[in-house]
């Protein structure tokens, strides 16, 4: 059966295509699952653990729109993802959403015809020195050799950034950050440079962390954000919102802790609204009234989801920095529940 | 003249051998110490051993078995004396992770299944590989087994295999009554559509109606349970088994007189073998996602299986070509001359010949596609070598890199020797260099 519907398959491919990507709300109830595509590992974002449950920050955003939609956080399918194979894979319906450290840029949202859905982490290009340098500054770095990841946006930013400073640099090619940690330690070059997250996390593993330093410049801009495919915007609404109703949880304070007690009914009418006591939100985005109740209890609010994954308190120990609500100064702006 | 002869009339006894000639030290003398330039060869070499065992043992010998985290290993290791960044390693993540490893995703309580499916696996190739001494009786279960396999590994309902095996049965039957009645070329010819018709219409009623009568079935994995070293045997045995018979046939097909069978065999050969493997995973992995409609579930491992079975098959069948290149041409003519027809006379006389010559460069392809099989990583498969990656991800492993790296080229290591060493035995066997 499988073999005829193939072939047959393959000549309206085309026509289908774009068609058939509608309802993508109507196909996750339908299948009970949630598809999800996530890094294949990246520290404090995506990583299985012992018992092949899937952890981490990008996880968390899979799970709580599980949750909204299908009220089960575990109802999500993680589907592993290279930086090679994921916009295939999100285009051609593979994974219903991916959640995946996906940079949101022009070119991928209007050329590759996807659609961000938000940001849930403001990341940057930075630096990591051995203190030993004795350098404090990015410009300071004329004739450094530096470690950097071949075929990312990362290596083009470099470039920039040197060319614009008129200064020169050696690069030392590497594929994976495993690789770049045993190049950087062993001495093969004086700088690593990648998203200022990943030095974090790269840091937290060494032997001395004090030694190491990061530069204070960020050179580039990394708003890392969930994305559905071009389309079908029921969805890409549900996505959407989900992410701003774990923002706007923090926010107002709505906790894991407190949550079950707010959802019977509060003096501040936007959290009734949130959590389904008052008004009819739900019911617009085509859920039921406690969909963002579900979402919010599936791993706390974006703070938490944050302390728990990569805040201060873990080992990679991000500050929240940019990403902070922006009532403490960050860029966290959720649009308003009503 | 004097008549003075001495003639030994007793032979003298047996001396032993000087005490430099024999034991350890003889040997030391002719193997180690035979000249002042092999001996210094000798201390050279002693002396590097020493150097990588030195720095070597003291890392692997590390207690940290029982370490929950890379920092909780450094602090056992600093608690001994012992800092720096070789200081030791730390074999925590490997007992917190062989599972994983060896199993990926797949779900814990149904581990048994591919430990099964392995086992009978061995069952299974144990009349192939060690004919003569094992009964022959087994080849039955072989037969069986492609069968069983999928079943044990991925589950659901019991028909599907019965099924496709029925399709088989019923390609026979229809063979053999057409060969009756008309001729062998259009017997085959109607078998095999019988065959495919069956597959690919009747059998999905005929699974359906089974189950509604009696549902008979495990509990289904999906493909993307799969992982470790358990996506790595499966890859590589489904696509060793199945490259084989495609490769002969293809080996056959450029040989063949028939124009179109040749040039097509020829295509396909070329076309495979000008491809690198990677690419062809790449096909599998997001061409055929867009060429597909959206949600079509073609299985990822599916077509990844599909894919290195091709590749594989295209260089076994350049191999066996080799072996039938090597064979002398009055092999096929006093093949022919004894009056036995094609097939007959590559069952009899060409094929034996060709696969015992061939059996070096078959088992190299054999365990040069079981290492391909790490390439799955790159689009997105947790085989071993994706799953590493997939470990050092966890806040607590990151940082890990020889451990395991070590671990996993240890496990492949294993394997690929044993095929190595069974590929002696069954030359040894066979006799095949002519001697």
């Amino acid at each position: 059966m499988k073999k005829s519907v193939i072939l047959g398959a393959a000549t309206i491919a085309g026509l289908a295509a774009g068609a058939a990507a509608a309802g993508t709300m109507d196909d996750v109830k339908a299948r009970g699952k949630l598809n999800c595509g996530v890094t294949t590992g990246l520290v404090g974002f995506a990583a299985p653990d012992a018992n092949g449950e899937w952890q981490g920050f990008d996880v968390a955003v899979c799970r709580a729109v599980a949750a909204a939609v299908l009220g089960d956080a575990n109802a999500v399918e993680f589907v592993p993802t290279t930086g090679k194979t994921r916009f295939t894979a999100l285009a051609s319906g593979e994974v219903d959403m991916l959640a995946r450290n996906t940079t949101w840029t022009f070119s991928r949202d209007v050329d590759l015809k996807f659609e961000f859905v938000g940001i849930n982490y403001y990341d940057g290009q930075g630096f990591m020195v051995p203190k030993s340098l004795g350098v404090s500054s990015a410009k300071e770095l004329d004739g450094a050799t530096v470690c950097i990841q071949t075929g990312t946006t990362t290596e083009l930013n470099l470039a920039d950034f040197f060319r614009s400073n008129n200064i020169s640099y050696e690069p030392v090619p590497i594929e994976t950050n495993a690789e770049a940690q045993q190049q950087y330690l062993a001495g093969a070059c004086d700088v690593y440079t990648t998203d200022a997250s990943g030095l974090a996390a790269t840091r937290a593993t060494f032997e001395n962390p004090n030694d190491h330093v990061l530069l204070p410049e960020i050179i580039s801009k990394e708003p890392l954000g969930p994305l559905v495919r071009h389309g079908d915007n029921e969805w890409g609404d549900v996505v959407r919102w989900t992410l701003n109703a774990l923002i706007s949880a923090e926010e107002l304070g709505i906790t894991s802790a407190n949550i079950d007690e707010m959802a019977q009914g509060t003096e501040n009418p936007e959290i009734n609204r949130l959590l389904g006591s008052e008004g009819t939100l739900g019911e617009m985005l085509g859920l039921d009234a406690q969909w963002a109740l579900r979402a919010i209890k599936a791993g706390g609010n974006y703070g938490e989801v944050f302390a728990k994954n990569i805040g201060e308190d873990t080992p990679i120990g991000l500050a929240r920095g940019l990403n902070a609500q922006w009532t403490d100064g960050g860029l966290l702006y959720s649009p308003p529940f009503r | 003249m004097s008549d003075i002869g001495f003639v030994r009339t007793e032979m003298l006894p047996e001396q032993a051998p000087p005490a430099s000639e024999v034991g350890i030290i003889g040997w030391m003398r002719h193997n180690l110490f035979d000249g002042w330039f092999n001996s210094a060869l000798t201390l050279l070499s002693v002396y590097f051993v020493y150097k990588v065992l030195a720095a070597l043992v003291p890392w692997i010998l590390s207690p940290t078995w029982d370490a929950g985290s890379l920092a909780e290993c450094r602090e056992i290791l600093a608690g001994l004396g012992r800092e720096g960044h070789y200081a030791g390693a730390c074999w925590g993540v490997i007992n917190e992770r062989w599972i994983q490893l060896i199993f990926g995703f797949y779900p814990a309580e149904l581990y048994w299944r591919p430990i099964a499916a392995f086992i009978l696996l061995g069952v299974a190739l144990a009349p192939v590989l060690f004919s003569d001494k094992v009964p022959a009786k087994l080849l039955v279960f072989s037969a069986l087994y492609p069968f069983i396999f999928p079943w044990l590994l991925w589950g659901g309902t019991i028909w599907g295999p019965i099924s496709a095996l029925l399709g088989f049965v019923i390609g026979w039957l229809v063979y053999s009554a057409v060969d009756k009645a008309m001729s062998n070329l259009v017997g085959i010819i109607a078998g095999t559509l019988a065959a495919v018709i069956w597959w690919l219409v009747l059998s999905g009623y005929f699974v359906g109606a089974m189950d509604t009568i009696a549902a008979i079935g495990i509990e289904p994995v999906e493909s993307r349970k799969f992982g470790g070293f358990m996506l790595s045997i499966t890859i590589g045995v489904v696509a060793i088994a199945c490259s084989l018979p495609l490769g002969i046939v293809l080996a056959l097909g450029r040989q063949s007189d028939l124009m179109i069978v040749k040039y097509l065999c020829v295509g396909f050969i070329e076309f495979i073998r000008g491809v690198p493997l990677i690419t062809l995973l790449f096909v599998a992995s997001t061409l055929l996602n867009i060429f597909l409609p959206p949600g079509t579930d073609f299985d990822i491992i599916l077509r990844v299986l599909i894919m290195v079975t091709l590749f594989a098959s295209a260089y076994m069948a350049e191999v066996i070509r080799g072996g039938l290149a090597a064979l002398p041409r009055g092999q096929y003519e006093g093949a022919d001359s004894l009056g036995l027809n094609y097939w007959q006379s590559q069952r009899l006389i060409i094929m034996p010949q060709a696969l015992k010559i061939s059996i070096p460069g078959i088992v190299s392809t054999f365990i040069g596609v079981f290492k391909d099989t790490t390439l799955v990583s790159i689009i997105g498969l947790l085989d071993p070598l994706g799953l590493s990656n997939a470990i050092r991800a966890d806040a607590n492993w990151n940082g890990i890199v020889w451990e395991l790296y070590g671990f996993i080229a240890l496990l492949f290591f294993a394997f690929c020797f044993g095929m190595s060493r069974y590929s002696m035995y069954l030359e040894r066997k066979l006799h095949t260099g002519h001697r």
